[in-house]
């Protein structure tokens, strides 16, 4: 956020009119982007604005409400958390985000490329029609031929310009030596240009023109349709992960400063709040605490760190203050190299054929075979090579998968829109036909079924006064179990007693006195209790040398019951995998009615055995959260992370589940299996409109008038009924 | 029918114009916000000397 502004010298006049792509350097000056997530009018727009350009130093600030962003052009020293408090006085949420994680320019410029094809196949394939239109109701001899040399001088910029993505794709294929949708598509437009020219040229009667430029630009929608979709759900992935601004504490000439995590070196000191996450790998220096490994492993106990132990990247800090030595940074550490194993595990996922390709296999020999032994038959029946040119021509146009190649897009686009309002984001293209597929679900525990925050179970079994001292007692520590105390406090409308001395021993508990007695609230050892209880617990001493076990248990996220039952319901088996210790999961295994559990798993026992239920033959969707899943995310068919989750489960799963519900999951099977029927259905359209007109051209009777009605109509009808998967409203 | 030479070809520069607009709408990025875009519309507070 410390580079100097540049003011790039304007080359030429036409530059001031079309800026040159500013968006897509890199950030020279400081550039902040803040999400916004709660604008949706016209006045958020301008009360944000307004607030924002109020500020001296910002140059100029912009609201994208598609994005619900704003991006900000300010002086170097300006800070987000500064802007942060400034919308927070107006009343808007705001969080930063980190611009280098926000890849959108790829997304986009595929995107506007596209489109730009998009629009000149439609300009051109209309006016090639109007000039058909005029050559079909019956215009003859001169005037058809320069209807046709018109036609011609259109189509053939236009088709080298439009038809290039399928060309890339066709020869690609080709030289890999195998047969996409693409290749049929290549044959027929450049076989209908040729044979059109042709006939142009010998003053002929038909000419595919409009034909050959429809088909390219029904075809184009389809490709368009699918990278918006994906481009929609690819932006708000990365949202989240820009969300997660790598900052880090390091210590200079003794003092605190923050730096990106980028720039730490081996050995540097850094500081680590409590809440925070290690940003290395390194070696505690000094302080006390307790550190939450459960993105890690799955293990919701706090482990214990003195200086001297050890403390891995992506552990939270839970109570004191730690400063660390770096012994690995960046893509050295732990976290990293674990999440570089998931590149490795996900070999499985890419050998799945998509249906449209599964499609395009039998289709592609088929339309070909078909319009060879048309050519090769008239050949033999005529010994007139234009005439049965004409007719391989006819055929291929009429069998060219337009239907086919919009059937596919525009299902998953309607499916994805309707899951999306669900707060579903479909990552992957072929991620929903998979997750029809789904008969077993695997869930992990930690943040996945559970929220990951503590709850109190035992808060009755105190007396009042006993409650009032343990809330005075937890509101002096940040601890996780603390916050839950004080939760069940503030629920029970308690006031806390009156104590003084209030002080927290990081990593050991807090400890006050009342009356003259010191009351110690903290972990077992060292308020002296003793329990066989194997959750998480806390004991507490209020004086009087009998020490109290408080228990905890994880709370259980939303709907994560009904979720399960949805899915059971659905004739889908549920099984419980965790990395937490036997006896938590067993219960909690009991209490959700999942009868498979299996517990105390390593990361690579989970992948093991989400792997071999594949081998089986069994179709596992694994929802899952932190780094232990992330392999086992990569290894099942496809796979679910909430959206809390850490970004290497994010970035392995195929959808990322936005809110903090869980019940979209068995909603979103539902969905899938409608969606892959749909695409089954309309596949079974577009044969049926091509059952009907094969015939008609392999007898030499399909006018370029019929190709163009049977290729609208079924084109219209396949996206008509894709609509329908969108739902009631 | 000499009144198509002079026709087709004015049709098709009207049409390219068009084409030609909406590649420009499309290079300067003017669809990358349109939810705000028609929602600013609405609003009737505006900026005359925006600053630099």
């Amino acid at each position: 956020m410390t580079s100097v502004q540049t003011n790039t010298p304007v080359a030429c006049p036409g530059c001031v009119a079309m800026p040159p792509r500013e968006m897509e350097l890199p950030a020279q000056d400081a550039k902040l982007v803040l999400s916004l997530p709660t604008i949706h009018c016209q006045n958020c727009i301008a009360s944000v604005e307004r607030a924002l350009s109020a500020h001296a130093k910002v140059r100029s600030a912009r609201v994208n409400l598609t994005l619900k962003r704003a991006l900000i052009d300010a002086e170097p020293d300006v800070t987000a958390p500064e802007l942060i408090a400034l919308l927070d006085a107006s009343g808007f949420e705001a969080y930063e985000l980190d611009p280098n994680a926000l890849n959108e320019t790829a997304t986009n410029t595929a995107g506007r490329d596209l489109l730009m094809r998009l629009a000149v196949a439609g300009f051109a394939s209309m006016n090639v029609m109007l000039l058909s239109v005029a050559v079909w109701s019956g215009a003859a001899d001169a005037t058809r031929d320069l209807f046709h040399w018109v036609s011609a001088a259109i189509a053939l910029p236009a088709i080298a310009f439009s038809a290039q993505p399928f060309f890339r794709n066709a020869w690609s294929a080709l030289r890999a030596g195998r047969l996409n949708m693409d290749v049929p598509i290549s044959l027929a437009i450049l076989l209908a240009l040729a044979t059109s020219l042709w006939e142009t040229w010998l003053s002929g009667h038909h000419a595919y023109f409009d034909a050959a430029l429809t088909l390219t630009f029904f075809l184009l929608a389809g490709r368009w349709l699918d990278a918006r979709a994906r481009s929609a759900a690819r932006s708000a992935a990365e949202e989240l992960t820009a969300l997660e601004v790598p900052r880090a504490w390091k210590i200079e000439g003794g003092k605190p400063v923050e730096v990106p995590v980028a720039t730490l070196c081996v050995g540097d000191h850094v500081l680590v709040h409590p809440g925070a996450r290690a940003p290395a790998d390194g070696i505690v220096l000094e302080g006390h605490s307790e550190v939450d490994r459960s993105m890690l492993t799955g293990e919701t106990v706090p482990v214990p760190r003195r200086p001297g132990d050890e403390m891995g990247a992506g552990e939270v800090n839970l109570t004191g203050l730690l400063v660390l030595r770096a012994t690995a940074v960046g893509q050295d550490t732990s976290l990293q190299r674990m999440a570089a194993l998931v590149a490795i595990a996900e070999g499985g996922r890419s050998r799945y054929t998509s249906l449209a390709d599964r499609a395009a296999k039998l289709y592609a020999p088929g339309v070909h075979i078909l319009s060879a032994l048309a050519f090769l038959g008239w050949l033999i029946w005529s010994g007139d090579l234009r005439v049965s040119l004409n007719i391989a021509a006819a055929v291929l146009i009429i069998t060219c998968p337009c239907a086919l190649g919009l059937a596919v897009p525009a299902v998953t686009t309607a499916a994805s829109g309707r899951l999306f309002g669900k707060g579903l984001l479909i990552k992957n293209a072929t991620a929903l036909e998979r997750l029809a597929e789904v008969d077993t679900v695997v869930f992990d525990k930690t943040g996945t079924l559970t929220t990951g925050h503590p709850a109190l179970m035992n808060w009755g079994d105190l007396t009042v006064c006993q409650q009032r001292l343990v809330y005075a007692l937890a509101r002096g520590s940040e601890h996780p179990l603390s916050r839950a105390i004080v939760d069940a406090a503030e629920r029970a409308k308690l006031e806390p007693a009156p104590v003084g001395d209030l002080r927290e021993l990081p990593g050991f508990g807090t400890s006050a006195t009342m009356n003259g007695r010191l009351s110690k609230l903290g972990r077992l050892e060292w308020v002296g209790a003793v329990s066989d209880f194997d959750g998480l617990c806390a004991a507490f001493d209020c004086g009087d040398g009998r020490p109290f076990v408080l228990k905890f248990e994880d709370s259980e996220r939303p709907a994560a019951r009904p979720s399960i039952k949805g899915l059971s319901d659905m004739g889908i088996n549920v099984i419980l995998l965790s990395g937490d210790r036997t006896p938590v999961v067993k219960s909690f295994a009991r209490n959700m009615n999942i009868s498979d559990w299996q517990a105390e798993l390593l990361p690579v026992d989970k992948e093991g055995l989400v792997r071999a239920m594949g081998e089986n033959g069994r179709k596992v969707l694994m929802v899952g959260d932190g780094l232990n899943d992330t392999a086992a995310l990569a290894a099942a068919h496809v796979s679910i992370s909430p959206a809390q989750a850490l970004d290497a489960a994010r970035a392995a799963s195929d959808i990322v589940l936005l809110g903090n519900d869980l019940a979209p999951i068995a909603e979103a099977v539902s969905v899938a299996q409608n969606a892959t029927q749909r695409i089954k259905e309309n596949f079974r359209i577009a044969t049926l409109y091509n059952v009907i007109a094969i015939p008609l051209a392999v007898a030499g009777m399909a006018t370029p008038l019929i190709a163009a009605l049977a290729m609208s109509a079924s084109s219209i009808s396949v996206s008509l009924n894709a609509l329908r998967v969108r739902g009631r409203r | 029918m000499n009144v198509l030479a002079y026709l087709i070809p004015i049709s098709l520069f009207l049409g390219g114009i068009g084409l030609l607009a909406f590649i420009y709408t499309l290079r300067s990025r003017q669809y990358d916000d349109p939810d705000g875009d028609s929602r600013r519309i609405l609003s009737d507070t505006w900026d005359d000397r925006p600053k630099q």
